[in-house]
């Protein structure tokens, strides 16, 4: 049987620096997530308003987080704004800031396609009933747009989680980092870690993506039929 | 007496490029207790006409009388209070999807301050004369498009309104289906004497069960008498076509029988 390499994992702390990689991983995205979904949600809402300014910058927000590579906005968020600004950006931080600001967008996007994707019939027969605009919101307009939201939210969160891997390209040590770290330190021992190792951190990420990715394929199932 | 009256109502809509004017300038009245229709082609103003008898669409000009109460001068809140008196049944059922079909009928209920268990034994006793008791517990997903509109009628009369506005009400459903349909809403006219306006673009329905009907051409008002002397003496071209069509159907059903 050949040799895998997974041997380096259980030398010194090895397998406790690489969860402590998943983490600094699931750490960023999740406070990313957060943000995103506190600041996606007015957002979303605010562009399903009618005004042409709005629309005109939502659209180019949008559509600059689309076109450009998360890297490219790590570099010039990380080195490009700390050159030019003379400030000490924590690599960590600026990760945040620009998972953020991508999250944030499309979020915005799925909150605004979620909403006008309620028919207006179902507005106006609420109305019918006697309800006022908060009634109409909160007890029929929220809960579809919710389970219309729900599932493509949680595949934005496990998008997220997986580009985190991009952090390490300005210097966070992250999972894939201190894996890397691990092979370069074992070259000359286990000259086939690269293998055990990379190996394992695809697995610590289908451990963490798989669940949520399912969860969204079963509410989207559950739900489909309404 | 009339319990709705249209007053000399204008509705134009400011699109773009052109201005729509979806009615022109209509005046006409329900009668309490009656069965009224509104036909007329595609676009030729029904539903709008219909909304604005609740509201939902407020006129450009003219005055709406329900009940003796100007609806356009009413505050929002009295507005809401007369909608309760004014159902609405649509095309599409309009369902909470994620509430059985009991927590559907008591939901607007529960809105307007109604306590639970009151809320509760209403909703059974309309459920039972929409004959769906039995399926008080199950959602919406698992029932059929009569079945749906059923539970729709339902919560409607849970508002104990005094008139119920059907915008295409059985137009998702089969004919048979229809006809089950038209026979409750005749029902609900006859036992409660809710008043009931249907608007619907088969003339089948009208003959069915409508007293009165008002036949619209491009948002005027063309035609309006007894069901009976319209569609055997229609007057207005609009009414002709209309009715020319429904021959046309009713020839084809028969030599489709026939053969
Ligand atoms: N919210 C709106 N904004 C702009 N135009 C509208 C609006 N609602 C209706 N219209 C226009 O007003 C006219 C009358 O529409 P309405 O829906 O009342 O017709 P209808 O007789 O109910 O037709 P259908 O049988 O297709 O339902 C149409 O030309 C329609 O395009
Ligand atoms: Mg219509």
């Amino acid at each position: 049987m050949p040799n895998l390499g997974i041997e380096v994992l259980f030398k010194g702390t090895n397998m406790a620096r690489l969860l402590g990689g998943l983490w600094v991983s699931l750490r960023i995205s999740l406070i990313a997530v957060g943000f995103s979904v506190l600041l996606g949600i007015p957002l979303g809402i605010i562009m399903t308003a009618k005004s042409k300014v709005i629309k005109a910058f939502t659209r180019l927000y949008l559509e600059v987080v689309r076109v450009m590579p998360q890297m490219v906005l790590l570099f010039i968020v990380f080195f490009g704004t700390t050159r030019i600004f003379g400030w000490n950006l924590n690599a960590e931080l600026a990760s945040v800031i620009v998972f953020t600001f991508w999250g944030t967008a499309e979020m915005a996007d799925l909150v605004r396609g979620a909403f006008i994707s309620i028919p207006k019939h179902q507005y106006e027969s609420a109305k019918a009933l006697g309800m006022n605009s908060l009634h109409v919101f909160l007890f029929v307009i929220l809960p579809q747009t919710i389970r219309r939201l729900l599932p493509l939210s949680i595949n934005l969160v496990t998008r997220m989680i997986k580009t985190t891997s991009l952090v390490m390209m300005i210097g966070v040590v992250e999972v894939l980092k201190v894996g890397q770290q691990i092979i370069e330190a074992n070259r000359t021992s286990s000259p086939n870690a690269a293998f055990g190792v990379y190996g394992t951190v695809f697995l610590l990420y289908f451990i963490g993506c798989w669940p949520i990715s399912m969860l969204s394929k079963y509410l989207e199932k559950k739900w489909s039929n309404t | 007496m009339s319990i709705i009256e249209i007053k000399n109502v204008t509705k134009t809509f400011d699109e773009k490029k052109s201005n729509i004017h979806a009615l022109s300038d209509i005046s006409l009245s329900v009668e309490e207790g009656e069965i009224f229709g509104v036909i007329g082609l595609s676009g030729a103003g029904k539903s709008t006409l219909v909304r604005c008898m609740n509201l939902l669409e407020k006129p450009t000009a003219g005055e709406v009388w329900v009940d003796g109460k100007n609806l356009i001068t009413l505050s929002s809140k009295d507005l809401r209070l007369m909608r309760r008196e004014i159902g609405m049944i649509f095309q599409h059922f309009n369902l909470l999807m994620q509430r059985n079909v009991l927590d559907n009928v008591c939901f607007p209920m529960e809105i307007a301050g109604v306590k639970k268990r009151e809320a509760r034994e209403r909703a059974m006793n309309y459920l039972r004369i929409v004959g769906l008791e039995e399926k008080a517990k199950a959602y919406p997903v698992q029932l059929s498009g009569g079945q749906k509109q059923r539970v729709a009628i339902a919560r409607t009369l849970a508002s104990n309104p005094r008139i119920i506005l059907c915008d295409e009400a059985t137009s998702a459903l089969d004919p048979q289906t229809t006809g089950t349909i038209l026979s409750l809403l005749k029902k609900i006219n006859q036992e409660y004497g809710i008043t009931i306006v249907v608007i619907t673009h088969e003339m089948r329905v009208v003959e069915e069960i409508c007293d009165r009907v008002a036949v619209l051409d491009k948002g005027t008002l063309a035609e309006i008498g007894k069901v009976r002397e319209v569609f055997d003496h229609p007057k207005s071209n609009a009414a002709k076509s209309l009715l020319l069509e429904r021959k046309i159907e009713q020839l084809g059903v028969n030599t489709a029988d026939g053969i």
